[in-house]
């Protein structure tokens, strides 16, 4: 067949082809010179496709030279010659207009070569003709239809050959083309197929690369799934793409350890800490052991920072997709799907790290209504006794720690959200009599560690509204804290200490007792109802530690550093540069203090921003030492280096 | 159109405990996980169905989650096309070898140029492929036209129909109902309001109208 084969002659094709193998005649016509050795034999559409048919038949019954000679041309990849692309071309097409004879079982091979093609490999040309045999296959018999489904989800991403050339136009041209290709055959086989989603969903989620997989690969594919929610069967597959992507993000997530890196010993200093990991770094970099935290650090934070890594750019596809569902105004309907599958995942992991950040930035694109939603639902799981303790202490950490932290937030609706959480403590205080007892009422304990942090960060924004400041002080806070549970000796002492001095400062109430708690992060009592999960000190929106989502977090985010406190006027200045003309009362709307603290923090560039935080964080309000982890994932040695001459106040450049 | 039945099922549907609560949703959920599939019980492809709790009390599957095992009466709508059966579907598709209909909606067939009788001829019309009968010239199937063709097999697991306008009661049905008639012109109208108030998974369609006929997923196709 190969020798006999010649460029038709546009005249001769009939009119009564169909118009969709035209272009054949067209497209061979100018390869015509390449063929003049051969012999001028012509054959038309038609005959093409009598001749694969009968080489399909004949193969069937053992003589399989022409179905032979049919797959060799099929098996040509890499460099084709203009006159291979036609040769492949023609094949095709011949065979699209054959599906009815393929046989599953005599042809096996044959169909395997099909299937086997990348498209990533060919020209458009090639694409084309590939694609509508494949949609031919699909629409022809039932047998076929997860196959086909099957091959143009491995084509969602290259061959592995093909992986580095991604970054070049080049690379990315083939995937605009690839993919635009892709995704209509997959229309138009739901076109033709209406129960093909339905098939496709399983596959996809099948097929989905796993936390250990290439990270282009992983990316590559997210992005098909998220074309396939916006396109025209995302009614169909949407949601469970998002669930399924929500997942990954989560399984990813998990995957870093952070009990390898969190360090307990709560008594040393934080810069301590770093200089003992950055020796133990060196040190254990050869290391064989075991896989115990504390001792070889380094070689699982160097297995976190991968994962990290793709978790980190897995979040930014996901932030840039809300941005764009934001554009065409579905941002709405794709958080609802969101917010699903928050509640039965994220929500009750296992302290999950950064996952959660997908609902931050949904929130922080549209306050109103995703903002207003996922609080409300947070405290609806709260107040409510269906759910199993867990759950509500796990729904009320997120609640405090988004309502501290989001800068989209008025003071007003948190306010409100404020009000029912004390309402509903103000009802178990009421009903119940019980003394201290960490694990009996820990749900009521998480409520009130929530009111205090909130407060802690919220408190100057609110009192600065006279009308919330006089619905501030109506709450019954007072008595709730003074319950005979004694929350205040039960939560956590940091969020509790630092609580007291604001509420002394603003004249809400005082305790009697002093409370000395000497920058204890917590307590004996306050492990206890935080139980084995440890929700007392979960603060699921502290700073993210992921270099690139950060970017994306950070204008909506509110650090510690930029909280103004009320005691602000009073505060020590040993960590402040002095000489600041800078007046202490100036007053501020939503906690974003113009004070010397903030200018000094958004006077550095991003890296040092990163450092100055943290210190900050972690001195004052953020319990979780993250630190360590800052340096792993994103800094090198000269923050390290820096970082100490950075504090010391004279050698600052702001301070001048 | 053949194949269409409604039988009458008495069911027991088994909810794990934490649905007690709410029961009716539960056995909606469980008996939609069943929609669109072909059911080896029923024989058919359960398109709809109607249920009433008969027992307000349930019997208990013991067991490590005791299950509650809810009795049922449904009306079930089955779809199971046998081999020479006449059914009705949407053209959707035209190529020189194959006709590509759909049937209810869900359904995929596909009729091969073989199996297309020899009055029929594919030609190109202004752009469009249309098959046309040489016979007949008015007879004419373009995508869009509703077809009445034979049954030749059905694949269970994706619900395809293999099918074939060999028998001259085949092909468009608008041109056989007017040249052919079936039965009186009275029969007719009521078989066609019938189908007209089929339901199917809570949405309605018409059928046997090829101007109005709008599938679910024709309509969310236009809408997108």
């Amino acid at each position: 067949m190969s020798n006999n084969l010649s460029a038709p002659d546009p005249a001769e094709l009939s009119s009564s082809v169909g118009s969709g193998s035209n272009n054949m005649g067209v497209e061979l016509a100018n390869e015509r010179a390449q063929f003049l050795e051969m012999e001028e034999v012509n054959f038309t559409d038609n005959e093409l496709v009598y001749h694969v048919r009968t080489a399909l038949k004949s193969a069937s019954s053992g003589d399989s030279e022409s179905y032979d000679e049919l797959i060799g041309v099929m098996h040509h990849r890499e460099r084709l010659s203009p006159d291979e692309v036609a040769m492949l071309v023609t094949c095709l097409k011949a065979l699209s207009g054959t599906v009815s004879c393929i046989d599953v079982v005599h042809h096996e091979s044959l169909l395997s070569s099909i299937f086997g093609m990348s498209m990533w490999n060919y020209g458009p040309e090639v694409m084309d003709a590939l694609v509508d045999l494949i949609i031919s296959l699909a629409a022809s018999s039932g047998k076929f239809v997860d196959s086909c489904l099957d091959m143009l989800i491995r084509n969602f991403v290259p061959p592995y050959s093909y992986l580095a050339l991604l970054k070049q136009p080049r690379g990315l041209s083939r995937k605009d083309q690839v993919l635009s290709r892709v995704h209509s055959a997959l229309e138009s086989i739901s076109h033709l197929v209406p129960l093909a989603p339905m098939r496709l969903l399983s596959l996809v989620i099948q097929r989905m690369p796993r936390q250990n997989d290439n990270e282009t690969v992983m990316m590559t594919y997210v992005e098909n799934m998220f074309k396939l929610e916006s396109g025209s069967m995302g009614q169909l597959v949407g949601s469970t793409m998002l669930i399924a992507v929500v997942d990954r993000l989560l399984d990813l997530d998990l995957e870093i350890g952070w009990e390898d890196i969190v360090q307990d010993d709560s008594s040393k200093g934080i810069f301590e800490m770093e200089l003992e990991d950055l020796e133990e770094d060196e040190e254990d970099l050869n290391d064989e052991g075991d896989e115990l935290p504390g001792k070889h650090l380094s070689r699982n934070s160097l297995r976190g920072n991968v994962i990290a890594e793709k978790l980190d750019s897995l979040l930014v596809l996901t932030f840039e997709y809300l941005e764009s569902c934001q554009g065409h105004g579905r941002l709405l309907e794709v958080f609802e799907t969101l917010l699903h599958s928050f509640r039965i995942t994220v929500l009750n992991a296992y302290k999950s790290k950064f996952a959660q950040f997908v609902m931050f930035y949904a929130c922080a694109l549209d306050p109103e209504n995703c903002g207003v939603r996922f609080a409300r639902m947070l405290v609806d799981i709260f107040v409510c006794h269906d759910h199993p303790p867990m759950t509500r202490m796990s729904a009320v950490a997120y609640l405090a720690s988004y309502l501290s932290r989001g800068k989209f937030l008025s003071a007003n609706y948190i306010t409100t959200m404020l009000k029912r959480l004390v309402d509903w403590c103000l009802d178990y205080c009421n009903v119940q009599d019980g003394d201290v007892n960490p694990f009996a009422h820990r749900v009521f304990y998480a409520g009130c560690q929530a009111i205090m942090y909130v407060l802690c960060f919220r408190m100057t924004s609110i009192m600065s509204i006279p009308r919330l400041k006089s619905q501030l002080f109506l709450m019954p806070i007072e008595t709730i804290l003074k319950h005979k549970s004694d929350p205040l000796k039960v939560c956590l002492p940091s969020v509790v200490g630092e609580f007291l001095k604001q509420a002394r400062a603003a004249r809400l109430f005082t305790v009697t007792k002093t409370f000395i708690f000497d920058d204890i992060l917590e307590s004996e009592l306050s492990r206890a109802f935080g139980g084995l999960e440890r929700l007392d000190s979960f603060f699921p929106f502290d700073p993210c530690l992921l270099k690139k989502s950060d970017s994306f977090i950070r204008p909506n985010f509110i650090f510690w550093s930029m909280v103004k406190t009320t005691y602000d006027d009073d505060e020590d200045r040993d960590e402040d540069e002095e000489g600041s003309g800078d007046e202490d009362g100036e007053e501020s709307v939503d906690g974003v203090g113009e004070d010397r603290r903030d200018r000094m923090a958004t006077s550095f560039n991003e890296q040092d921003i990163d450092i100055e935080e943290f210190d900050y964080a972690l001195n004052k309000m953020s319990i979780t030492p993250k630190q360590s982890l800052m340096y792993k994932f994103g800094g090198g040695l000269e923050e390290l280096v820096r970082m100490p001459s950075r504090i010391r106040p004279s050698t600052s450049p702001e301070s001048l | 159109m053949e194949g269409l039945k409604v039988s009458d099922a008495n069911l027991v549907v088994f909810l794990h405990p934490s649905k007690s609560n709410r029961v009716s949703k539960a056995v909606l959920h469980e008996l939609s996980s069943h929609l669109f599939q072909f059911s080896e019980i029923f024989d058919g492809v359960l398109l709809a169905y109607d249920v009433d709790i008969v027992d307000r009390n349930a019997k208990l599957l013991s067991g490590i989650h005791p299950y509650i095992g809810v009795r049922l009466k449904a009306k079930l709508l089955l779809f199971s096309p046998k081999p020479n059966m006449l059914i009705e579907g949407n053209v959707v598709k035209l190529t020189p070898e194959s006709i590509h209909v759909i049937v209810l909606g869900f359904a995929s067939a596909v009729i091969i140029d073989e199996d297309v009788r020899e009055e029929f001829e594919y030609r190109t019309k202004h752009g469009k492929e249309v098959y046309r009968s040489k016979a007949h010239r008015r007879h004419v199937i373009e995508v869009g036209t509703m077809v009445r063709f034979l049954v030749k097999s059905l694949d269970r697991e994706i619900l395809h129909i293999c099918g074939s306008l060999e028998p001259s009661n085949t092909g468009s049905i608008h041109w056989l109902d007017q040249n052919f008639g079936s039965g009186t012109k009275r029969e007719r109208e009521n078989e066609m309001k019938m189908q007209e108030h089929a339901v199917v998974g809570g949405e309605e369609i018409s059928l046997g109208n090829d101007q109005s006929k709008k599938s679910k997923k024709r309509r969310l196709r236009e809408e997108s």
